[in-house]
């Protein structure tokens, strides 16, 4: 079997001291294989969210570690994990986080700007990106004049435009209406399918989760269950990943 | 992220909450306008106090004069009478007379033999009878005195050259129009007759040519200024008829120092002048205490336009804390998206630096503008009498100096909410709602 992009060994994180302490996450082991989407799903409040900075490496475990591709991810640091998450992830939220009054162009090539890509290679990767979710017609629109739907579509662009191993998507159709939320969702599990990109959603929307290859459960700060897309039953699943 | 997108982003973001840019703009504006314009007031009239100061004598020459041997504090009584004794040329407070000791040849060769004299020369001064101009009316008119390295403040004309030997004379400009002359360029190259008379009441007349004709200023007075030659043969037709004691006795020298000797070698010289008995000074130091005033007027106007800049960062923390506190969630999606702290706290303080850029250059453009306006409307009114004062001028190294240092406070004044936004953490700035 080939190392998992994405491995939580026993991550801990707790919030505030003494009293106050808050643990959000109690011991969370988990194996992301390159190329398949996952559902993480929980009630807010579960620490699902938690889980997610963790493993795109926006926030460090209080104990355990986080391995990207096989390397614990507790040496790098500074310039070196900026650049890995520049550069392997890209991330979908449910507020969009769009500046309002640039241009959709100028949102999808922020990643770019950031990675230090020169101005025409960046315009050209950019404009291919909008290409390949059909809002090369927007591109200079304003993000605030943008309907949801296509709002959401420049964020995929955005999350695509480095060509990243793994997409990040928090809620991805919680801003949405169903029949948008559908196409985006379409879109989504496209990459993961014709691209190999990881895909990993954070959601509390079942029927989202159902069409992931796998389903994770998590429930205060613990995963509960974990359900194969009609394959295994979900407790020799949950076995296999309480011993992994 | 490049320098060049980054310095690209912090101008975009520059211009995204317009209103507030420009109020903070405006703020910085006055600041720098008014410490442009009192700058400018300074430069302005200290350049012409550097103009009048070379009018008023070449820089490598100190004028001398003997103390007198009971010269003695007026506080001390009355003055014993010496019959030798000279009233000084120099001027002095109203009310006193300086009393100083005749200056001899041998005086003469002992003032070029102290180290750090270049050359000694007696000042012969000339009391001209009168001026006129082709069998006209005759004018009172006073000589003054050349030497080599002067640059009399022209309204047309040359120096007077020290070396020639055909006399040369520039006259004062005000008696143009008595003298027949339709203007400036009209009296060049004119004939004129000086007159003066000698100890035996016997008139000279000497014909000389005009070479330039003098602006009054500050520290001239209206005096025709001869060249050397004509001024040793006025000097000669005056003393006629004098014995040789009274003929070697003059009431100053001119000593010439090493023009390129730096300010404490010039103290040491006259120094030394003084240990042999000689009081001396330099044209700088006739103009200095004036100097010193006006240099400590421009610095109370200057702290005034400070304290205006001051007030001015203040709105710069506020308007860039209210920048990152509305952009927090875009701060941690970029950070989330790689970028570093350090390009973060960039992005901000550049955002600063770039404003205080506008508001400054905005502020010296108008305030070089404005500037210009007021001292050629004063120059034509009120400030007529001084011909050669630009009340405000500008210097492109203090102007730039300005601009740089309001860039600097922006900057400081941009560290705080950029250290902010440096500092915030992705995870809880895409949690704000």
């Amino acid at each position: 079997m080939t190392t998992p992009i994405l491995s939580a060994r026993d991550v801990r994180k707790s919030y505030g001291r003494g009293a106050n302490k808050f643990d959000a996450l109690k011991g969370v082991s988990l194996d992301i294989r390159e190329g398949e989407s996952i559902a993480i799903i929980g009630k807010s409040g579960s620490g699902k969210s938690t889980l997610m900075h963790v493993l795109a490496l926006l926030d460090q475990p209080t104990s355990g570690t986080v391995e990207l591709a096989g390397h614990d991810t507790r040496s790098l640091t500074g310039t070196a994990l900026n650049r890995t998450r520049n550069k392997t992830f890209g991330f979908v939220f449910q507020q969009f986080f769009l500046t309002a009054n640039a241009s959709v162009l100028e949102n999808v090539m922020l990643p770019l700007k950031i990675a230090g890509v020169g101005r025409s290679e960046r315009k050209r990767r950019a404009l291919a990106a909008l290409e390949q979710l059909e809002l090369a017609d927007k591109a200079k629109n304003k993000a605030v004049n943008l309907s949801g739907g296509q709002k959401q579509r420049s964020v995929i662009a955005r999350a695509l435009v480095n060509t990243p191993r793994v997409i990040f998507a928090d809620e991805p159709t919680g801003n949405l209406d169903t029949a948008t939320g559908a196409v985006v969702e379409d879109i989504l599990f496209d990459l993961n399918r014709e691209h190999g990109i990881t895909l990993i959603i954070v959601t509390h929307d079942e029927e989202l989760a159902a069409r992931c290859d796998r389903r994770v459960h998590i429930r205060d700060g613990l995963i509960v269950d974990v359900v194969e897309a009609a394959t295994a039953t979900p407790a020799t699943a949950t076995a296999e990943e309480r011993a992994a | 992220m490049k320098s060049v997108d980054l310095v690209g982003s912090a101008v975009g973001n520059t211009f995204r909450s317009k209103t507030r840019t420009i109020l903070t703009i405006l703020a910085i504006f006055v600041g720098a306008f008014t410490l442009t314009i009192t700058n400018g007031l300074g430069t302005g009239i200290n350049r012409y106090i550097d103009d009048t100061v070379a009018a008023m004598g070449a820089d490598d020459v100190m004028t001398v004069t003997k103390v007198a041997e009971n010269a003695a504090d007026d506080g001390d009584g009355p003055r014993e009478y010496d019959p030798d004794a000279i009233a000084g040329a120099q001027e002095g407070p109203p009310g006193t007379t300086s009393v100083v000791a005749p200056i001899s040849s041998a005086d003469i060769d002992e003032l070029a033999g102290i180290d750090g004299v270049v050359r000694a020369q007696p000042v012969k001064s000339v009391d001209a009878d009168y001026l006129v101009h082709d069998g006209g009316t005759k004018y009172e008119i006073g000589i003054g005195g050349f030497v080599a390295g002067m640059q009399l403040q022209l309204a047309a004309g040359e120096q007077p050259d020290a070396a020639a030997s055909d006399f040369e004379v520039v006259i004062p400009d005000a008696y143009l129009e008595d003298l027949g002359f339709a203007d400036a360029d009209a009296a060049i190259g004119e004939p004129v007759t000086l007159a003066v008379t000698d100890a035996e009441r016997t008139q000279h007349e000497l014909e000389a040519t005009i070479v330039g004709v003098s602006e009054a200023s500050l520290g001239t007075s209206a005096s025709a200024v001869p060249n050397d030659a004509l001024n040793d043969a006025l000097f000669d037709a005056q003393s006629t008829g004098l014995d040789a004691s009274e003929l070697d006795s003059y009431a100053q020298a001119t000593v010439w120092f090493d023009p390129a000797s730096p300010a404490d070698e010039v103290t040491a010289l006259q120094d030394r002048l003084t240990d042999e008995g000689y009081d001396s000074t330099t044209v700088a130091q006739q103009l200095g205490t004036f100097k010193a005033v006006i240099d400590g007027i421009v610095l109370v106007l200057n702290a005034f336009a400070i304290i205006a800049l001051l007030a001015a960062s203040f709105g710069i923390v506020n308007t860039l804390l209210m920048s990152v506190q509305e952009r927090t969630r875009e701060i941690g999606l970029m950070k989330a998206m790689g970028m570093g702290s350090g390009k973060v706290f960039g992005l901000f303080s550049l955002e600063a630096v770039f404003i205080g850029f506008l508001g400054s250059a905005i502020g010296a453009g108008l305030g070089i503008l404005a500037g210009t306006g007021i001292s050629s409307a004063l120059g034509g009114a009120l400030l007529a009498d001084l011909p050669g004062l630009t009340l405000i001028a500008f210097d492109p190294v203090s102007i730039a100096v300005i601009i740089a240092v309001v860039m600097g406070v922006a900057f400081l004044a941009g560290t705080i909410p950029a250290i902010r936004a440096a500092r915030a953490d992705p995870v809880e700035s895409l949690r704000y709602e």
